[in-house]
């Protein structure tokens, strides 16, 4: 249990490479923080840094009420779940479990006791005495998961550690753990490329791009109100679709957008074939593609007099047909306005 | 496609049996005449068939040699060969384990220095360096000695390499979740690079017991007292150490008990030997 707090924290490798720059974020304690973003954004250095394996180039870290940044990962007192688990592959899951107690001389009777119950707790307790090369992937997920729970740590660190489950595993395990972290209450920075993993599962997101925080909020803070056009871009599937400003004017569909806006997000869940209630923005298009989804429907078209593509989704299969040209509306209050040169939202 | 194939595994056959032969013909003649009586030899015809004196022979040379005609018993030098072998093939790869360990998972100052020097060793063997070697050992005091016998062939890098070629397979991660855990590098090195290593110990420990075994040339030079003599040196004093002709009876008894232990080593130790070779671990 413990409040991490990073104030200012960068690295910079050797060779002048800037992996992550000025990042400051307060984890409050209990609280499940996802970073996010796409491959190279810094999200796992940064796990790294706060894990103990990256050095701090600037900066400080404090985890409970220590300054930890020239501290050994062990006397963090945190625990890691590595992607590829890194499970000891000559010990049996009980020694993987019970190696880090016994470095840190925890007596017998309590490494059994704790063994035991996050076994039991992981549904583990059957493969105990197994090798790791013996268990399947979404066991072996738990057991390194067990590792990480025996040892009551102030904090937990998650890096990508359901990308090497298949789909249904992923989602099933995704579930696992948040239930678990709920029911521990223990302060856990989880990483993920993943945005649906990212939003099902945080408290609080935090999205990186290049090094830098573009925007910390609730999933629904983030979904709702991207901060910026990355954010927007980068959370919820299939991703905002941006137009420009001019366009819209040239369509007469001018609405009152805050001045300086010149790129305007739509989700796609918010455009609609038929025109919704209240103030709305219509436009016409072209259908290219119609992807059946089960319950839903993504409709890929193009904006007519433009080459821009919109992504639809509605629900259920709409009556409409690969070339057809229909109308799309989207709600007044659904715009999301940004200013292109800044990427910044207006307003 | 089928009488094709039965030719083909036939051919096969006929091929590896006569290859076995030719490999396994001159033991089995070692064998044979290692139970003749001494003078079956003078004769000039090769025995195909034991001989009677099988028992005898082996107990003279075990027991009691034939010193008058340059062959002292070798159940010491069997001894001698076999304090050899285990030394150097222990000292081998416990430096090359250790010297592995820190040039892979250590950044200091030098390390490619050091990674060099360790690899300008392979171009250096024994035999290349002997006069200075034997120089140092001459100096040192250690001729005559199990130091002298093994420390010179123990500095050697073979074995370093076959362990670094591991130790990059091993993943990164595996590192970093032992620093969480809460091991120290000699901790993680004892706990978790040893133990996978295992097999790759294994074979490295089988040809470095061979290569120690067979040493000729280093023994021949440094021992006088034949007290630390090796067998496979005892072979070559009973061929040309006496006056009179070889006694190949009791030359060919000393080989097949001198090519003994290598066989056992690898019959025990194939198993790992061979996973050490061609497996590697995850």
């Amino acid at each position: 249990m413990a409040r991490i707090v990073m104030d200012g924290l960068s690295k910079v490798y050797a060779g002048g490479v800037k992996a992550v720059t000025d990042v400051s974020l307060d984890v409050a304690d209990g609280e499940m923080i996802v970073l996010v973003g796409p491959s190279g954004c810094g999200k796992s250095t940064l796990l790294r840094m706060v894990a103990g394996l990256e050095t701090i180039s600037a900066g400080t870290l404090t985890i409970g009420d220590r300054v930890v940044n020239q501290l050994e990962p062990a006397q963090r007192d945190i625990a890691m779940v590595f992607q590829n688990y890194a499970l000891y592959p000559h010990m049996t899951v009980r020694g993987n479990l019970a190696y880090g107690l016994k470095n840190r001389g925890t007596p017998a009777d309590e490494i059994a006791r704790r063994v035991a119950q996050a076994a039991e707790m992981l549904e583990i307790a059957p493969f105990l005495d197994r090798k790791p090369r013996q268990l399947s992937g979404g066991q072996r997920q738990r057991v390194a998961m067990g590792r990480a729970l025996v040892r009551e740590p102030a904090a937990f660190l998650f890096d990508e550690p359901l990308s090497n489950l298949d789909a249904k595993l992923r989602v099933q395990m995704r579930v696992e753990i948040k239930q678990l972290q709920r029911r521990l209450g223990t302060t856990s920075l989880y990483v993920t490329h993943d945005q649906l993993e990212a939003l099902t599962l945080a408290d609080r997101l935090v999205v990186l791009n290049g090094g830098v925080i573009e925007q910390v909020g609730t999933p629904m803070e983030l979904y709702d109100r991207p901060a910026t056009v990355f954010v927007a871009g980068f959370i919820g599937s299939p991703a905002m679709n941006m137009v420009a400003m001019p366009y819209l004017r040239e369509q007469g569909a001018v609405p009152g957008l805050p001045s300086g806006t010149d790129l305007v997000g739509m989700r796609p869940d918010d455009l609609s074939l038929t025109p919704p209630d209240g103030d709305h923005l219509t436009l016409r298009g072209s259908v290219v593609l119609l992807e059946p989804a089960g319950a839903e429907s993504h409709v890929y078209l193009t904006l007519k007099g433009s080459r821009q593509a919109v992504t639809l989704r509605t629900q259920g299969l709409p009556a409409v047909r690969e070339g057809d040209e229909v109308s799309l509306h989207a709600p007044l209050r659904a715009l999301h306005p940004f200013d292109e040169a800044t990427g910044k939202r207006v307003g | 496609m089928v009488e094709n194939d039965r030719f083909g595994t036939l051919l096969a056959h006929i091929v590896l049996i006569l290859g076995v032969a030719v490999v396994v013909f001159p033991v089995y003649v070692a064998i044979i005449a290692s139970t003749h009586e001494p003078g079956t030899f003078l004769r000039g015809v090769m025995p195909l068939l034991p001989g009677p004196q099988g028992w005898e022979n082996y107990r003279t040379v075990l027991f009691e040699g034939r010193s008058n005609a340059g062959a002292p018993p070798i159940g010491g030098m069997l001894w001698n060969s076999f304090v050899m072998a285990m030394l150097i093939a222990v000292g081998k790869i416990a430096i090359s384990l250790l010297s592995t360990f820190a040039i892979v998972y250590f950044r200091f100052r030098f390390r490619l220095f050091f990674f060099w020097v360790i690899f300008l060793t392979l171009m250096l063997p024994v035999e290349v360096r002997i006069v200075p070697t034997f120089d140092v050992v001459a100096s040192l005091g250690m001729l005559n000695t199990y130091a002298g016998l093994t420390i010179p062939l123990i500095a050697s890098a073979t074995a370093t390499f076959l362990f670094r070629q591991f130790f990059m397979t091993i993943p990164e991660e595996m590192l970093e979740a032992a620093r969480v855990d809460g091991a120290g590098p000699m901790k993680f090195f004892k706990d978790i690079l040893v133990p996978l290593s295992v097999t790759n110990i294994a074979a490295m420990f089988v040809i470095m017991f061979i290569y120690g075994w067979n040493q000729y040339l280093w023994p021949l030079l440094i021992t006088t007292d034949d007290s630390y003599y090796t067998v496979v040196m005892g072979i070559q004093r009973m061929v040309t150490g006496a006056d009179s002709e070889p006694l190949w009876h009791l030359v060919m008894a000393t080989v097949v008990l001198a090519a003994l232990p290598p066989i056992l080593v690898i019959l025990f130790m194939q198993r790992l030997f061979v996973k050490g070779l061609t497996e590697t671990e995850k």
